[in-house]
């Protein structure tokens, strides 16, 4: 009995849970991001060898912190719905996939961008950048195969296995490009990475990266409500939830 | 501050169009992110009173059966 | 352990074993009736080396410069090509369920399958990298090495390649989602394997690079069959 109630009643309160902390994390995420972005741009000093150019580090680091860390909270919840096969894991999948996707996106182009002005190219073969190209392939195709097949439940499955072996793959990937960079270039690029950033940049930087950080979460809690009604558009909590309410006759 | 005037901080030392493209388009991608899950909200939304309306139709037409039988 | 247990523990694994050779014989004579799926995607790599001098010029500096990438990336969607004999057929006819339901570890008779597949798409292409290294104009001295990544890298593309025609087996036309879920996959083999060549060209050992390839197969070939094991599990549900 209970273990039939149980898948039942999880959608909904997940559902619930998320609700309850969606207002939070979307208030504080804009809360820090501005406090940190403004900071960054306005308040930060200038960099002496980059000049203003380095103020993209605030988009740049925690967005290509967070498309990583995405990606592995994704391989989390893979294992866990193909161990527990806890659906709303399932789904999770699909909810984190697009968010790291646009978080690579972010992290690919912004550093594109800052490549520009520092390289003079808009497109470096980077062993940063090009690992994010590469993860960012990854996040395509777990989505791509996630809405592959005509039943969710299948996608959901393969997407997991595929996830699974990415995140077997990623470290592999990440340091083979790491390598061959430093075979095809040498060790002259290492502008991203500062050896020590002084105080007045880093602070605004570590408030930006928390900011990220409750950003994902909140679209993560958003996209995850949302596919949660998908799947059980159905069950009658759904109904009560998002439709009018009982006509009187 | 870091700078001294608007114009200064719309420039950024020069590296103006570098800086600003890419908090645009972080900004655009995100609002894009965004807009597409409370578009998607609003579209279960409208499937949920759909399929209600549906269902109570169904009922009524149960009863009316019921009643002229 | 009692005698009893261990008895059975061997003739448990005797089984194992067993079986694995009934289906790997019987894949490898299900595969040769079809001689065209094994002999097409290797015609495709002789095709797209011949390619490569028609497109940039036959001059030998810039043709041994590319070889190997190009023989590599040819190697890389060759297998994608060949991938869907893999499960295809024992899909539809039923019998890829059944093995599910065999008494013997799901991944032992992956692992055989990846094996044949290797047996009749990577080995032949390891031969046939001697023909592709003399048209593309690749030192001679280099042609063991490529040979010797091909033959510690192609294992690894049958094992991928697995995995990702396992998932796709039961969507029908797998092939586009197919390379766009493998090939981000490969990069390090492709990476680790031009290197090891191109080491070999420049007159330092390729030791490292061939080491690694051959500890990243090692992993693979542990890892891999647990995946296709658990693709196929999804896959005929």
């Amino acid at each position: 009995m209970w273990k039939w109630l149980h898948p039942y009643a999880k959608g909904e309160a997940t559902y619930r849970l998320l609700g309850a902390w969606l207002p939070w994390l979307a208030g504080s995420a804009l809360v820090t991001l501005t406090v940190g972005l403004v900071w960054g741009m306005l308040f930060a000093p200038s960099d002496y060898q980059q000049g203003d150019s380095y103020r993209i580090i605030f988009i740049h680091v925690p967005s290509a912190m967070f498309s990583m860390g995405a990606y592995t909270a994704m391989a989390i919840t893979a294992l866990i719905a193909l161990v527990w096969q806890i659906r709303t894991a399932e789904w999770a999948i699909a909810a984190i996939a697009p968010v790291g996707a646009v978080l690579t996106f972010i992290a690919l182009f912004t550093g594109a961008v800052w490549g520009k002005p520092m390289w003079g190219t808009w497109w470096e073969w980077d062993a940063r950048l090009t690992s994010q190209l590469i993860l960012l392939f990854l996040y395509i195709g777990v989505l791509a195969l996630y809405y592959a097949f005509t039943d969710a439940r299948t996608g959901a499955k393969a997407a997991s296995v595929l996830a699974l072996v990415g995140v077997v793959n990623v470290p592999i990937i990440h340091f083979s490009v790491y390598w061959w960079n430093s075979l095809h270039q040498g060790a002259t690029i290492t502008k991203f990475e500062k050896p020590s950033m002084a105080p007045e940049m880093l602070i605004p930087l570590l408030i930006s990266i928390l900011g990220f950080a409750l950003l994902t979460g909140a679209l993560v809690c958003q996209r995850l409500r949302n596919e949660i009604l998908k799947q059980e558009i159905h069950r009658p909590w759904v109904h009560a939830q998002l439709g009018v309410a009982e006509q009187e006759r | 501050m870091a700078f001294d005037s608007w114009y200064d901080f719309i420039d950024m030392g020069g590296y103006g169009f570098y800086v600003w493209l890419a908090y645009g388009v972080t900004l655009l991608a995100l609002t894009i992110l965004v807009m597409h899950g409370l578009r998607t909200r609003k579209q279960l939304q409208q499937q949920a009173v759909q399929q209600q309306q549906r269902q109570q139709r169904l009922a009524r037409r149960k009863q009316q059966e019921r009643g002229t039988a | 352990m009692s005698l009893v247990e261990t008895n059975s523990r061997c003739s448990n694994q005797a089984s194992t074993f067993a079986l694995l050779r009934v289906i790997m014989r019987r894949d490898l004579a299900v595969t040769l009736r079809r001689r065209s799926d094994v002999i097409n995607p290797l015609l495709f790599v002789v095709i797209v080396v011949t390619l490569f001098p028609l497109a940039v010029g036959p001059g030998p500096d810039i043709l041994a410069r590319i070889a190997t990438g190009v023989i590599w990336v040819a190697a890389l969607l060759s297998a994608l090509l060949g991938s869907e004999r893999l499960f295809r057929d024992d899909y539809l006819d039923g019998s890829l369920e059944q093995m599910t339901l065999l008494p013997v570890p799901l991944a032992v008779l992956a692992l055989g399958k990846i094996l044949v597949h290797w047996l009749l798409s990577g080995l032949p292409l390891v031969i046939l990298a001697p023909l592709c290294a003399l048209l593309l104009k690749l030192p001679f001295e280099a042609w063991g090495v490529l040979m010797l990544t091909l033959l510690l890298g192609t294992p690894m593309l049958s094992a991928m390649t697995a995995i990702g025609a396992a998932l796709t087996v039961s969507l029908g036309r797998g092939g586009a989602l197919l390379s766009l879920l493998l090939l981000p996959l490969f990069i390090p083999l492709l990476i680790f394997a031009a290197a090891a060549v191109e080491s070999t060209l420049v007159g330092t050992s390729a030791l490292g690079q061939v080491l690694l390839l051959a500890g990243l197969m090692v992993l693979t070939l542990t890892l891999a069959p647990l995946a296709v094991a658990a693709a196929i599990r999804v896959s005929v549900n």
